[in-house]
């Protein structure tokens, strides 16, 4: 048993150790396709360690809010990190949180960010919780429906048993609900972790941010804190694609050699993901803002045909 | 598909940075030691623009592509100063902009560099003398490093920046 | 005597001494008078639910000498529970109302406050505990009567009156139609006794016709789409601490009246019961919470999220229904519970709301967001706890809107074992529903605490703001602590509901572990979580962060201006308003909204390129109105008109008519014999 709760812990700071690096990949190979030499993989930590020694500037019309947040986010992004099967399924902390739990812990993070954009009173601040809250909003239903069509096959909405029915029974992985909901699930990690089509990470003009906005006021280790939980986030997103859908590689026996397995797993998953996110993001331009709830309707569709189809070729 | 094939053929066409004229990079203040090394490898810029004519802008909208790419050295724009650690000012201070200089460079956290960027940077160039300009940018923030010209190319922009964090291997000229 | 007797008869009495009091008694006196009664009397009511729901003990108290079928009153599970809901309400409201109510003094009556607030207490105690029609008839007018007054309250200001008469009207045909459902359900048992209507039996046609006027009714009181104009309008005009108990406690007598003639009464019923409470659940959280995001004024905001809430509590109740109807008795217990647990929740958290709100109100005078703003560093703890009730509705782990949120998400992903497709893929979109729901309900209140807590002060008023009294701040405190408390203890809750619903219907009792997570394994469904352990998990791992910056990063601090690229000064007229939060999701709901825009651009006489001034204008106006009640209201009034023509003033017509009836009455007596 304590096995399974250090394992847990570890797969946790696993998690929020790779997750920088995971963002460094996806921006290294974004230069590679765009021709340029790039800075290396591990960019983002040098940009972390930096960011941590340096002096925060706070607004005076912040209140307690602001300096609460970050570590708000923070936590409950890593609280996720640590409920996800990054490494090994099931664990007993699947019984502590399971894929709802995960959902909203997320959405506790988006609330707090986005009031703290609000708290400086900067118009931008406000631009940008606004235009979070109504992405997240919108993305809220095919979520759910995704959930529920991975849930209906494993008869709960426990993530270790989710891996682990999916391991069980192979060819359910290729059945429609599975491979729509999949399709669903990705277009809502576009949507939440803030990438192209819906927002651009690296942008500079503030009439495009989503989520960059309501960080402008942040700084030093804040900020450092909050583009780290960003990053965490989209390695959970990741980690939920590839070990719900892909489990295999999971380790389901807390030996060296299984753990050693699913590390490689891991790696080789988050490395696909990393390779499909780059190569979207060159392919295709942002979208207009109000062209994104199109895109989440259309992710809400699939993820509908994919609970519908589970229904009809049970 | 017709993209990807395009990409891959031409390859990466980053340059390497070359050693470039040492008298067209002024060193007018010493970075601390503590703020070189803590900026050595990681640099948010926020680029301010104190009433230049945008050529300065174009060289430096060219450091971000794939010739010159800046990002190599782990340096990348940022669009608020609060996350940035290093101010690229070009122009010749504007009394329009002299205050939302200086904002900008007080929003900016410690540790902090500032790299002027051309000739109106550093004498206010062909506008000297104007009822619109107040001065250098030095009147108005205190500068680490000048780098001349009317534009400077991007390279030179790049080795000041560099220079300023104490990158390059030669350093006076 | 029995515990419980003692106890019910110190709650009436306290109740009664109140009421005396703000008659009798002036000035704080009189006021503190009447918060003791209320407080008294729901510390009892609350101490009467809690022993029935720890002990199982059932009360029964018969009076038959009183007129017609006499009081009978009877307290079993069901009873006990919204008992509990009736009590902790009326204690917030109450030690809140005795400092909040000092801005009435010499402004309203502070008489018809004080009285009117004890009687609908104890009409609503009673209530619960009604084992007879007449019983239960009566104190439903009481409450109703009551509560009409109370929302008179503040007469002068504008839109009471037309709010008050609004809701006089609706609740007056629920009314109606409860009356009539009753005496189809007693069918000529003139005791109306609830235990002979749970013995009768009816055929299904009549039952459907008893299910649908029982809906109408009870769906009027709870606030159901589309039977809820008047809630928007009511509960934003009444004193606030009573606005906390109409949204928190009143509504829910709705939802009991619904279990009570539905799960038990009428011993459930064919699915297609539990697919239209399902369905109107699904409608009204979804519209309400939209309309709730396009307001600005804090109180019709939280009206507006009342209905949500209120539809959430239907969904679970709705597929429990449905549940039972299909033979699964675990899952129907969990839909129940899940229902249950919301309505306690939803108590707490919108009591704690409204009493938030009521601070604002009380300290700005003003509840229009848009003037409001920088509270958070005026009025800190009013901030805190609405921070608190604003995570709790917007079901953030791990407080308590999670936690059964979680259950009727539960519940209905259940759905997937029913055997009938288009009943799972109707909970499937329930699922979706429930959760664009929350997701929209997270935009709202970001929008509602940051517009009017956050950043400058817009107006002078939000910048004299200061601290409510402590009395107030009490009241909301002791509901942050049960929002918290519920919200971690699932574990506690859970199986004491599942006591309360036994038996009920021919529910079975299903068994659920005491332990610090919450597991069930409901025939093929499984789900577990603990939030205390999750809440505990966040609060340690942040913690820890901050100790761990606090000896490896930097720690220094400057502060400065909000970064605006530079400009010079900042004014609140430079922040967001309430009106842009909301503006990207009203573009995306433009074809639900339909909302009316009106720009008047007025140019300088001598040329088009010089603007002088600019008005713009938008409306969001909810088309029930329009499109359901305005014609509804013309063909009464044009029935009415062509029915008064029967009055025609002529004796010799009235004498006619009553030849005609009692003619009638005889030959009808024959034929039934």
């Amino acid at each position: 048993m304590t096995a399974a709760f250090v394992m847990a812990a570890a797969q946790g700071l696993l998690a929020l150790f790779l997750a920088p690096g995971v963002v460094g990949l996806i921006r290294w190979l974004k230069a590679r396709l765009q021709n340029r030499r790039g800075a290396p993989a591990w960019q983002p930590y040098r940009e972390l360690r930096k960011l941590f020694q340096k002096e925060i500037v706070v607004s005076r019309n912040a209140s307690w809010l602001f300096h609460l947040a970050p570590f708000v986010v923070f936590a409950s992004t890593l609280m996720v990190a640590v409920l996800v099967p990054v490494l090994a399924a099931p664990l007993p902390v699947d019984r502590i949180g399971d894929l709802l739990v995960v959902v909203y812990l997320l959405l506790l993070g988006t609330f707090f960010l986005a009031l703290a954009g609000l708290d400086p009173g900067s118009a931008f601040g406000g631009m940008g919780a606004s235009r979070e809250v109504t992405v997240a909003a919108l993305a809220e239903p095919t979520l759910a429906l995704a959930i529920f069509a991975l849930a209906r096959g494993a008869g709960s909405t426990n993530l270790g048993e989710i891996a682990a029915r999916t391991m069980a029974d192979p060819l359910s992985a290729v059945s429609p609900g599975h491979l729509l909901a999949f399709a669903a699930l990705f277009i809502v990690m576009l949507a939440e972790t803030g990438r192209l089509p819906v927002d651009n990470p690296a942008t500079h003009l503030e009439l495009t941010m989503i989520h960059e906005a309501m960080i402008l006021e942040y700084s030093g280790r804040y900020l450092a804190l909050i583009e780290w939980a960003s990053a965490l986030k989209l390695l959970v997103f990741f980690v939920l694609l590839g070990n719900l859908f892909v489990p295999w590689g999971l380790a389901t026996a807390l030996t060296p050699g299984a753990v050693a397995t699913a590390v490689g797993a891991l790696a080789l998953k988050l490395g696909v993901l990393a390779v499909a996110v780059a190569v979207l993001e060159t392919r295709v331009a942002k979208l207009r803002l109000f062209r994104v709830p199109e895109l989440l309707s259309a992710s809400f569709v699939l993820a509908l045909l994919a609970v519908t189809s589970s229904f009809l070729l049970r | 598909m017709l993209l990807f094939y395009k990409i891959l053929r031409v390859g990466v066409v980053t340059e390497p940075l070359a050693l470039g004229e040492p008298d067209v990079i002024e060193v007018a203040r010493e970075v601390e030691t503590k703020a070189r090394r803590l900026l050595g490898r990681a640099v948010a810029i926020r680029e301010v623009d104190a009433g230049s004519c945008n050529g300065c802008e174009i060289e430096i909208t060219s450091l971000t592509g794939p010739v010159y790419d800046s990002e190599r050295f782990g340096i990348h724009f940022v669009a608020s100063p609060r996350h940035a650690d290093l101010l690229l000012v070009t122009g010749p201070v504007t009394r329009n902009m002299e205050v939302p200089l200086l904002k900008t460079y007080e929003a900016t956290p410690d540790p902090k560099v500032v790299v002027a960027v051309g000739d109106c940077a550093r004498t206010c160039g062909v506008f000297r003398g104007s009822y619109a300009v107040v001065g250098s940018v030095d009147a108005v923030i205190p500068v680490d490093v000048f780098v001349s010209g009317c534009p400077p190319e991007p390279a030179d922009i790049l080795r000041g920046i560099l220079t300023a964090l104490d990158r390059l291997p030669q350093r006076k000229g | 005597m029995a515990p419980e007797l003692l106890l019910l008869a110190l709650s009436v009495a306290s109740y009664a001494v109140g009421a005396l009091a703000a008659l009798i008694v002036r000035g704080m006196a009189g006021r503190a008078l009447v918060a003791v009664g209320a407080l008294v009397g729901s510390l009892a009511t609350l101490a009467l639910g809690a022993w029935c729901l720890a002990t199982g003990a059932t009360l029964a108290f018969a009076a038959p000498r009183l007129p017609l079928t006499g009081l009978a009153l009877r307290a079993d599970g069901l009873s006990a529970f919204f008992l509990v809901v009736v009590g902790l309400g009326g204690a917030a409201a109450s030690v809140y109302g005795f400092g909040y109510s000092a801005h009435y003094d010499g402004r309203y009556s502070l008489r018809l406050l004080g009285a009117m607030f004890n009687v609908l207490l104890l009409s609503l105690a009673i209530q619960v505990l009604a084992d007879n029609a007449l019983t239960f008839l009566v104190t439903w007018e009481a409450m109703s009567l009551s509560a009409y007054l109370l929302v008179l309250v503040e007469h002068d200001q504008h839109g009471t009156v037309r709010a008050a008469n609004w809701y006089l009207a609706v609740t007056h045909a629920g009314f109606a139609a409860l009356v009539a459902a009753f005496l189809v359900l007693a069918g000529g048992d003139m005791t109306g006794s609830f235990a002979a209507m749970r013995s009768a039996t009816l055929p299904p046609a009549t039952r459907n016709v008893v299910f649908l006027l029982a809906l109408v009714g009870f769906g009027t009181k709870a606030g159901v789409i589309p039977l809820h104009v008047w809630l928007p309008m009511a509960h934003p005009v009444a004193p606030s601490h009573v606005s906390a108990l109409l949204s928190g406690v009143v509504i829910k007598m709705g939802v009991y009246g619904l279990m009570r003639v539905a799960l038990d009464l009428l011993g459930g019923g064919p699915p297609w019961w539990g697919g239209v409470v399902l369905g109107l659940g699904a409608v009204s959280a979804l519209l309400g919470v939209l309309y709730a995001l396009m307001e600005h004024d804090l109180k019709r905001l939280l009206a507006y999220h009342s209905v949500e809430n209120v539809g959430i509590i239907l969904l679970g109740v709705g597929a429990g229904l449905m549940f039972q109807s299909y033979g699964l008795p675990g899952l129907a217990t969990l839909g129940f519970i899940a229902g249950l647990y919301h309505t306690l929740n939803h108590a707490c958290f919108k009591g704690l709301l409204f009493l938030g709100a009521g601070s604002v109100l009380y300290a700005t005078h003003t509840r229009n967001m848009e003037q409001l703003g920088g509270l958070i560093s005026r009025m800190p703890r009013t901030a805190a706890c609405f921070l608190v009730g604003a995570a709790a509705i917007s079901a953030l782990p791990p407080l308590n809107g999670f936690a059964s949120e979680w259950l009727v998400f539960q519940t209905l992903m259940g759905g997937a074992l029913v055997p009938h497709p288009e009943a799972a893929i109707g909970m499937a979109i329930a699922v979706a529903m429930l959760a664009l729901t929350s997701g929209l309900a997270v935009a709202c209140f970001v929008k509602a605490f940051g517009i009017t807590f956050l950043a400058l002060p817009r107006s002078a008023e939000a910048e004299r703001a200061r601290e409510v009294p402590a009395s107030m701040q009490v009241g909301m405190l002791v509901l942050v602590g049960m929002c918290v408390a519920l919200g971690l203890t699932p574990f506690l809750v859970v199986p004491v509901l599942s006591r309360a619903l036994a038996g009920l219907g021919g529910l079975p009792l299903t068994p659920i572990g005491f332990s610090l997570s919450l597991p069930f394994s409901v025939s093929g469904v499984t789900g577990e979580m603990s939030p205390l352990l999750v809440g505990v998990g966040v609060l340690l791992l942040g913690t820890l962060t901050a100790v761990v910056l606090r000896g490896v990063a930097d720690r220094r601090l400057r502060i400065g201006d909000t970064w605006g690229c530079g400009r010079v000064g900042q004014t609140p007229r430079m922040e967001y308003t309430a009106t842009a939060f909301a503006e990207p999701l009203r573009r995306v709901f433009a074809e639900l909204y339909r909302p009316t825009e009106d720009l008047s651009i007025d140019f300088h006489p001598k040329s088009k390129y010089f603007v002088r001034s600019i008005a713009y204008r938008s409306e969001v106006e909810p088309w029930f109105e329009r499109l359901l009640y305005t014609p509804l209201l013309s063909a009464l009034r044009g029935a009415a008109v062509r029915v008064r023509q029967v009055q025609a003033g002529s004796l010799h017509l009235y004498l006619a008519y009553m030849t005609i009836a009692l003619l009638a009455l005889l030959v009808v007596a024959r034929w039934s014999r």
